[in-house]
């Protein structure tokens, strides 16, 4: 069996959530890659540094047509012929194009899986991880999606696999890219990051979510939110954790004024340790955290940092 | 323009659903009902569509049981103009869906679908992504804001870093997210006046399509619980524990 895996990548470099990828691929067979956009030839380069991969297939772009789930899903229904399983790491980009590519081949598939019991059977969350579902695939092909968290990404260095320009097919036209706004940040990325510091509803406005910054850089932690705190305009919509946003599991995760709805747990439930700061004690938030401590986050942040900052 | 708009019914987002003591998954008997949030949102946009005259007709659809009725009408109260209720009791999944909705589309010669970019019972993400493929029609999926001019409709879509513009000719298949809009609530005025609109049952051998699921469920579980932890007094205790005891910092 081969699997290919459609690789994430950001200016060449390859995210870890798609080794992750690679790691539940290899548990089904020969793992394939495919990398896609401008700095392809960079990616494809880190990529066949992945041990364990045998060829990655390049599509170098610059027309924007491989941020279009149009082209690169039938560029993936193409190459499904020489592949019993398609993965790749959950993402916007692989919720957009998979599904689009199973439908091209009549295939149902199988988002967010947790484990791999067998080449035609896994397990998902449904409910926003109220439940976890063992299914089975009739379909000949299984197309994939992984949720990273779930596996221990591949090293990313060692591997020697062989690289292969491929074309992007045209598609079926009718949608054209116009542009692509990303934020800015120093910080490490959410969805790997070792800590999470998340601000919630308690942050009151976008001036005070600032306030966790000093809190972050003294943990080297990503920032993250609550679906109400980015409603109201606190930071962006790729900070939001939970059901609807990015799904995270650090070593610690520190919930500040974040109440604890199960669409928000979903997101995060599955972190090492959870830490909740909350005024409310009857917060859901602390039937999930380790330590939780009830106070005003405003009082307790400074508290902390000045503890962080003495010698541990 | 005519718009579909595809429903479903699902538990009400502020119940807490609990796995069937047998494993065959989670129940639905005699829990509160209502529809899939993200499908308001989709219903929400049809209807300021067409108040601003892009959009003619709204058409609500969903596929399932007979009780998804009652979704249909809350989005004939919102302002869908009819609806289509396709019966069946077999499970469905995005691929079966999406073929109901294909020959929906094609039957009422509708230039635009709008739907949730997830339902959050199967959390599958993929009904509007494989109707698009299924039609060979463009997407947009995971939408914060659309505009309509001169047969395109420019899409902003919440993608992982940041957002992300496209233009499609239409037809075309836009799925809602969360900040697209604020759904309004049906007036009771609204809800008396749903009860009239018109309602057409079928099914899917009507239109031709084989329901039969390609995912069979082997198990439903509860995950595993996580216990809740101690509560603390200080900051310094709070760092001293993560450092001593968790050592995760
Ligand atoms: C379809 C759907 C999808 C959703 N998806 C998501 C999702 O992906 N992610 C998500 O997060 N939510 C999601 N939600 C929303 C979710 O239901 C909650 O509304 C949201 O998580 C609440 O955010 P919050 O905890 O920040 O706000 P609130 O519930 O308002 O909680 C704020 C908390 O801060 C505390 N607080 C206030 N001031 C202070 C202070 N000074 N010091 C200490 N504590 C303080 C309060 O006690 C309270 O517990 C979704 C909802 C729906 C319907
Ligand atoms: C493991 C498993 C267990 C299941 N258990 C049950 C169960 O116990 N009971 C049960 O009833 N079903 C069950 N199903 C079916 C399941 O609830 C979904 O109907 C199906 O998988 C579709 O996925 P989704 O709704 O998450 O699609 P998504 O792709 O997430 O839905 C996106 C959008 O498509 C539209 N849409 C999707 N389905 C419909 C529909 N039927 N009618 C109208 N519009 C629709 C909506 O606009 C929605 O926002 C199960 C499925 C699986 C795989």
């Amino acid at each position: 069996m081969t699997v290919l895996v459609y690789l994430d990548h950001e200016g060449g470099a390859i995210r870890q959530a798609s080794r992750s990828a690679i790691a539940a691929a290899s548990r089904l067979g020969d793992v394939d890659v495919l990398v896609t956009g401008p700095d392809a030839a960079a990616a494809a380069k880190s990529a066949a540094a992945i041990p364990g991969v045998k060829k990655v297939l390049q599509v170098t772009d610059t027309t924007g047509n491989s941020e279009l789930a149009e082209p690169v899903a039938a560029l993936l229904a193409e190459l499904a012929a020489g592949y019993t399983h398609i993965l790749a790491a959950s993402s916007a980009t692989a919720k957009n194009v998979l599904p689009r590519a199973a439908a091209l081949l009549d295939v149902q598939p199988i988002p967010d899986i947790v484990a791999i019991n067998d080449a035609d059977t896994f397990v998902r969350p449904i409910y926003a991880g109220s439940a976890l579902a063992t299914v089975k695939s009739a379909d000949a092909k299984k197309i994939i999606t992984v949720r990273a968290s779930s596996f221990d990404p591949v090293a990313s260095e060692g591997g020697t696999a062989t690289i292969e320009e491929v074309a992007l097919p045209a598609g079926p036209g009718g949608s054209t890219f116009i542009a692509t706004e990303l934020s800015k940040s120093e910080r490490p990325e959410l969805e790997s990051a070792r800590v999470v510091v998340s601000g919630g509803n308690g942050m009151l406005n976008g001036e005070n979510f600032k306030l966790l910054e000093p809190l972050a850089d003294r943990l080297g932690a990503a920032i993250g939110a609550s679906r109400a705190a980015v409603d109201k305009g606190f930071v962006s919509n790729e900070y939001q954790v939970g059901q609807t946003g990015k799904i995270v599991a650090p070593e610690l995760y520190i919930a500040m004024g974040i109440s604890g709805q199960i669409q928000h747990l979903a997101g995060m439930k599955d972190s090492k340790v959870i830490v909740a700061v909350n005024k409310d004690p009857e917060a859901p938030i602390f039937q999930v955290a380790d330590y939780g401590i009830v106070g005003d986050l405003f009082t307790i942040l400074p508290q902390l940092e000045a503890e962080l900052d003495k010698a541990g | 323009m005519k718009v579909l708009v595809p429903v479903k019914r699902v538990i009400d987002y502020n119940i807490k659903p609990r796995v069937k003591a047998d494993g065959s998954g989670v129940e639905t008997a005699g829990v509160k009902m209502s529809m899939n949030p993200f499908d308001e949102i989709a219903v929400e946009e049809a209807v300021r569509l067409k108040e601003k005259g892009v959009v003619s007709e709204i058409i609500a659809v969903s596929i399932g049981e007979p009780k998804a009725q009652d979704t249909l009408r809350t989005a004939m109260a919102m302002g869908a103009d009819r609806s289509i209720l396709v019966e069946t009791d077999v499970v469905t999944e995005p691929l079966s869906v999406a073929k109901v909705l294909k020959a929906l589309v094609e039957k009422e010669k509708s230039d635009l679908v709008i739907l949730g970019k997830q339902a959050i019972d199967d959390d599958m993400n993929a009904t509007g992504q494989m109707l698009a493929g299924l039609l060979g029609r463009p997407q947009a999926t995971f939408a914060s804001k659309v505009d309509v001019a001169d047969g395109a409709v420019t899409v902003t879509r919440e993608i992982d870093g940041g957002s992300q513009t496209v233009k499609l000719a239409l037809p075309a298949i836009i799925t809602a997210d969360l900040r697209l809009n604020e759904p309004r609530y049906a007036s009771l005025p609204n809800i008396m006046k749903a009860r009239k609109k018109p309602m057409e049952k079928i099914t899917p051998a009507d239109l031709g399509v084989d329901m039969t699921p390609r995912l069979s469920v082997v198990s439903v579980a509860e995950p595993p619980e996580r216990k809740a932890g101690i509560k603390l007094d200080s900051a310094a205790e709070l760092v001293s524990r993560l450092r001593n005891e968790a050592k995760v910092i």
